[in-house]
This record gives C-alpha cells, structure tokens and sequence, in this order.
C-alpha cells in the first residue's frame, strides 16, 4: 500500500477539471472526490465525457486545465509515481490472449515491481477470491467474457491498491455474470476500505447508499449519495432522477 | 521506485514479448522465409549476373549470396520493427497497451523497454536466420555470429525506435499498413542491402545521395563489418545518432501531455 495521505483524506480528487478535443470541450470545469471505503459510481449517457474522464485520471491524457490528485498526489507534478495507489480496470479488454492467465498477471505483477514468488501468492489469491483459481494456466482466449473480466479484476487488485477505477467494467456480459461483479466490488469496498470509482450508463447497478456523480455533456449536473440525488430531483427513482437530470437534445428541442 | 523495480518491470515487459513471439509460431516462420527467399532464389538468380570486386571487410571475391546476407539480417529487424510497431498500434487501439502506459514508470523507460523486447526478439530471428542459411550453404565466420550480436542489438534498437517514432503518429491501424509500405521498401531498396552503392552512383546520382542519407544504409554496413568480426566506426556512429534521434521523437510522441489518442470505441465516449 502507498500511504501518502491520511485516512480521511479523499483518495481521489478531482479538482476544477477542464479538457478539450481539437477546440470542441469534452469536460468543463468538473469537481468530485471519491472517499476510501466508498463505492462511488460516474453515471452519465454515451458521449458524456465518461472516458475521457477516465483517461485523465489514468494518465492517457494530461490534465492540462484544474488538478487530480490520487491519494494526495498530484498527477500533473508527480507525474507516473501518481499512479502507484492506483488499479484500473478498461472498458476494453486489456489481456493478451495467446498468453495464459498466470502470465497475463504476472506480466502485470512485474509491472508493479512484484518479484515471482510474491507475484504468484497474490495471484493464486486473487483468483480463489474470484472463483477462477482453477483457471490459472489456460489461455485466455479460452475463458468467456465474464471470466476475462474477473482476471482483470483479479489484476487491477494485484499490487493492493488504494483506489480503483474502472470504465464500464460490465459492457457486453450478461445480466448474472454483471450483478456478481458489480456485488463483488461493492464487497471489496466495504471489506478492504477500497476508493472504487464506477463509470457506467447502467442504473442498475448503483446501490442507494453508493456515492453518485452525474455527468453530463462533460458538466457535473449532481452528486451526493444515490438516495440524495433522487430526492434533489423531486423523484423517485433513480431511472425518473437520471432522466430529468440527463434530458436528451430532442427532449429539449421539444420543450423550448 | 528502486531499482528492483525498474529491472522488474524491465525483465517484464522483455519476457512478455519474447513469450508472445514463441507463442506465434506463424510470426516467426514468415519472419524466417522471407529473407530465406532472397537469399537461396533471388541471390542465386543475381549471383551470375554481378560481380563484386574485393571490398571492406572481405578480403576475397564474394559470391552475391555472402554480399546480402548482411543486408537480409538488416532487413529482419527493419521488419521486425514495423511489425513491433504494428503491434504497438493495435494494443493500443485494443487496449493492451494502457496496461503499459498506466504503470507508474516513467514513459520513456517503458518505451526503452518496449524497444529492447523487441530488439531482442529480431536477434532470434536473427540468428535463427542466419543457422537456416549457414546449413544452406552459407559461410561466415564464426567468430563474426558472436561479434555480429552488439551490433544488431544497436541497429535491432535503431529501426525498432523507427518505427515506435511513426506508431506515435499514426492513430489508426489501418493507416499504418499503407505508412509500412512507404517505409520499408524505400528504406530497404535506398540501401547498400542489396548491391555496392558505388554500383548504385554509376547508375544514378540521385539515387546513390538518398542512399548515402539513408541510417539503414548504415546498419546494413555495420552488420556486414560485424560479421566479419570487423568494426565501421562511422556506421555505428550513424546508427547510434539515429538511435537517439528515433527515440526522442518516440518519446515526445508517446507524451501524456500530447494526448495519447485513443480511438472512440462504441459506448465510450
């Protein structure tokens, strides 16, 4: 574990954030922390600035408007050290599939400056914890999607981070194989005190105490808990809340 | 980070594309026919056509088939770039290479890394190579297969920070199939690979001067001393100034604060 700042102190910030692609604004002016123990979902609609986000926050890009900071340290003045507290899970699938599932993970593990031996305990502990530790030698292109998703989780805790991040971790599995990871991170935030943050489109599976940011058009329109963003909003789903705080371009050509 | 970690993570990412290379057995069998192919029909074809006066290093007529030997391995690892490149492409239009880039190294380290991994998988195929043509018929030196590795590992670095320098600025994999093919034929036919340049400047001025600014000339012409256990201080000069200027554009294109550009993929955004 890196520990570079107290417990209370948010493990994720984000700090008057602006970005642009070629002179069209992606994200304008966004602030949000995500607290440690704390499951804290990034909802917004396709094309709301939710990977973009991700991207700043992972170093894809630099941030060149407004600050973050992981677990105390700002990402723009520490540059790649930034990253140590931090485990990330892409939307894309990220693992080579010639290679087997020990080797993806300890490509990773070596990445993080693990040595073999340390590399191959985490590793065969991590995927018990997931169910898949009888899959540890195959290839991965051998494993269904879901199962693909559970090494990448498996490889974004490897090295006992601080804070995760993951960028619509549940596109493209089905509904059982969804809820059992989404519950599984959720676990993790009340087991290890992890800072989870959880960009999605999906309502579903938000919990109502889980911490909410919501974006949209690359603006923050409302966080607080889940419960609290619905009552804000006059509603009483999180569906009704998401829909009057997200409302589409026609939906607004059509009230004016 | 201590140094532990940089040489773990150094021994990482080299072991991971040596592991991928064995794993595609296709990759390295089309690796080792092509070349094969210019040597044992295109080489046999030419070798009664030129004749090649007694020239550095050799100290005795060569047949035309020993003349581009040096040229071929030469032109294994300029492939082995692009294609190292290709695939530089494609992780990060798939993804895997986020896992690279989000690792708390420093960048230019990764790529230094990246570019031995694949410096090092142009040696096998190197050296691969050359024990297919030498049961062939080939004959080198034997001390020169060992005085021949340094040299390939410096021009391996050199071509493979070529192409890491034009992966950065190309952000499609489909766009990068057509800037291989302007790379590497130009590269490899402006070259002393496949015939003297003094033969080329009798031919055409033009030509020879392109050929004369050409790094893949050098590197063509450092193998060839290295084999023969011999040493060309100015070509290895060249390819190492080349080296430098390759990975300082690759460096400064793979910068965050450029923006690694990440193709929009469905449902991101």
């Amino acid at each position: 574990m890196t520990a570079s700042a107290p417990d209370s102190a948010p493990a994720l910030e984000v700090d008057h954030v602006s970005f642009a692609y070629a002179g069209r604004k992606a994200l304008d002016d966004v602030s949000f922390r995500v607290r440690r123990g704390r499951f804290t979902a990034l909802l917004g609609p396709n094309g709301a600035g939710k990977t973009t986000l991700f991207s700043l926050i992972t170093r894809l890009f630099d941030a060149r408007i407004g600050s973050i900071r992981i677990c105390g340290q700002d990402l723009a003045r520490a540059g790649a050290s930034a990253l140590a507290p931090l485990g990330v899970v892409f939307q894309q699938p990220t693992l080579d599939l010639d290679l087997s599932v020990r080797q993806n993970l300890r490509y990773f593990a070596r990445l993080r400056g693990l040595s073999v031996k340390d590399a191959d305990r985490r590793i065969d502990d991590q995927l018990a914890r997931l169910d898949m530790a009888e899959r540890v030698g195959e290839k991965v292109r051998s494993l269904n999607g879901g199962h693909r998703r559970r090494v990448e989780i498996a490889r974004a805790l490897l090295h006992d981070p601080e804070v995760v991040v993951l960028d619509e971790a549940t596109v493209g599995l089905d509904v059982p194989t969804r809820k059992a990871i989404v519950s599984h991170v959720h676990e993790l935030t009340r087991s290890r005190g992890l800072a989870v943050l959880w960009t999605t489109h999906l309502i579903d599976e938000i919990e109502t105490d889980d911490d909410l940011v919501v974006l949209h058009r690359g603006r923050i329109v409302a966080t607080g808990t889940a419960r609290s963003v619905v009552e804000a909003t006059g509603t009483t789903t999180l569906d009704a809340a998401f829909a009057r705080l997200t409302p589409r371009a026609e939906t607004v050509e059509e009230a004016r | 980070m201590t140094f532990t970690t940089y040489r773990r993570a150094f021994v990482g990412i080299v072991a991971r594309e040596v592991l991928r290379f064995l794993m595609q057995k296709e990759r390295f069998f089309s690796a080792l026919v092509r070349p094969l192919v210019w040597l044992l029909i295109f080489a046999a074809g030419f070798r009664a056509v030129l004749g090649l006066p007694i020239q550095p290093p050799y100290q005795t007529y060569i047949t035309y088939d020993i003349y581009i030997a040096p040229g071929l391995v030469a032109m294994i690892q300029l492939f082995n770039g692009m294609q190292s490149s290709l695939s530089m492409v494609y992780d990060r239009e798939m993804g895997s290479m986020r896992v690279l880039l989000t690792s708390p190294l420093p960048r230019w380290f990764l790529l230094v890394a990246k570019l031995f991994a694949g410096t090092c998988v142009s040696i096998l195929q190197a050296y691969a190579f050359l024990a297919v043509a030498m049961l062939f018929g080939l004959k080198l030196p034997w001390l020169g297969l060992l005085t021949v590795l340094p040299v390939m590992i410096l021009t391996g670095l050199m071509l493979g920070a070529l192409g890491m320098l034009l992966s950065s600025t190309v952000r499609q994999l489909e766009n990068f199939a057509g800037v291989m093919n302007f790379v590497i034929f130009p590269t490899f036919f402006m070259s002393s690979a496949l015939y003297p340049l003094w033969k080329m400047r009798e031919s055409s001025y033009v030509v020879w001067q392109l050929c004369m600014v050409n790094p893949f000339t050098y590197a063509v012409e450092a193998l060839r001393f290295g084999l023969y256990a011999k040493m060309n201080g100015f070509a290895l000069a060249v390819v190492a100034a080349s080296l430098a200027v390759f990975l300082a554009g690759a460096v400064w294109g793979y910068n965050p604060s450029r923006g690694f550009q990440v193709r929009k993929a469905g449902g991101g955004e």
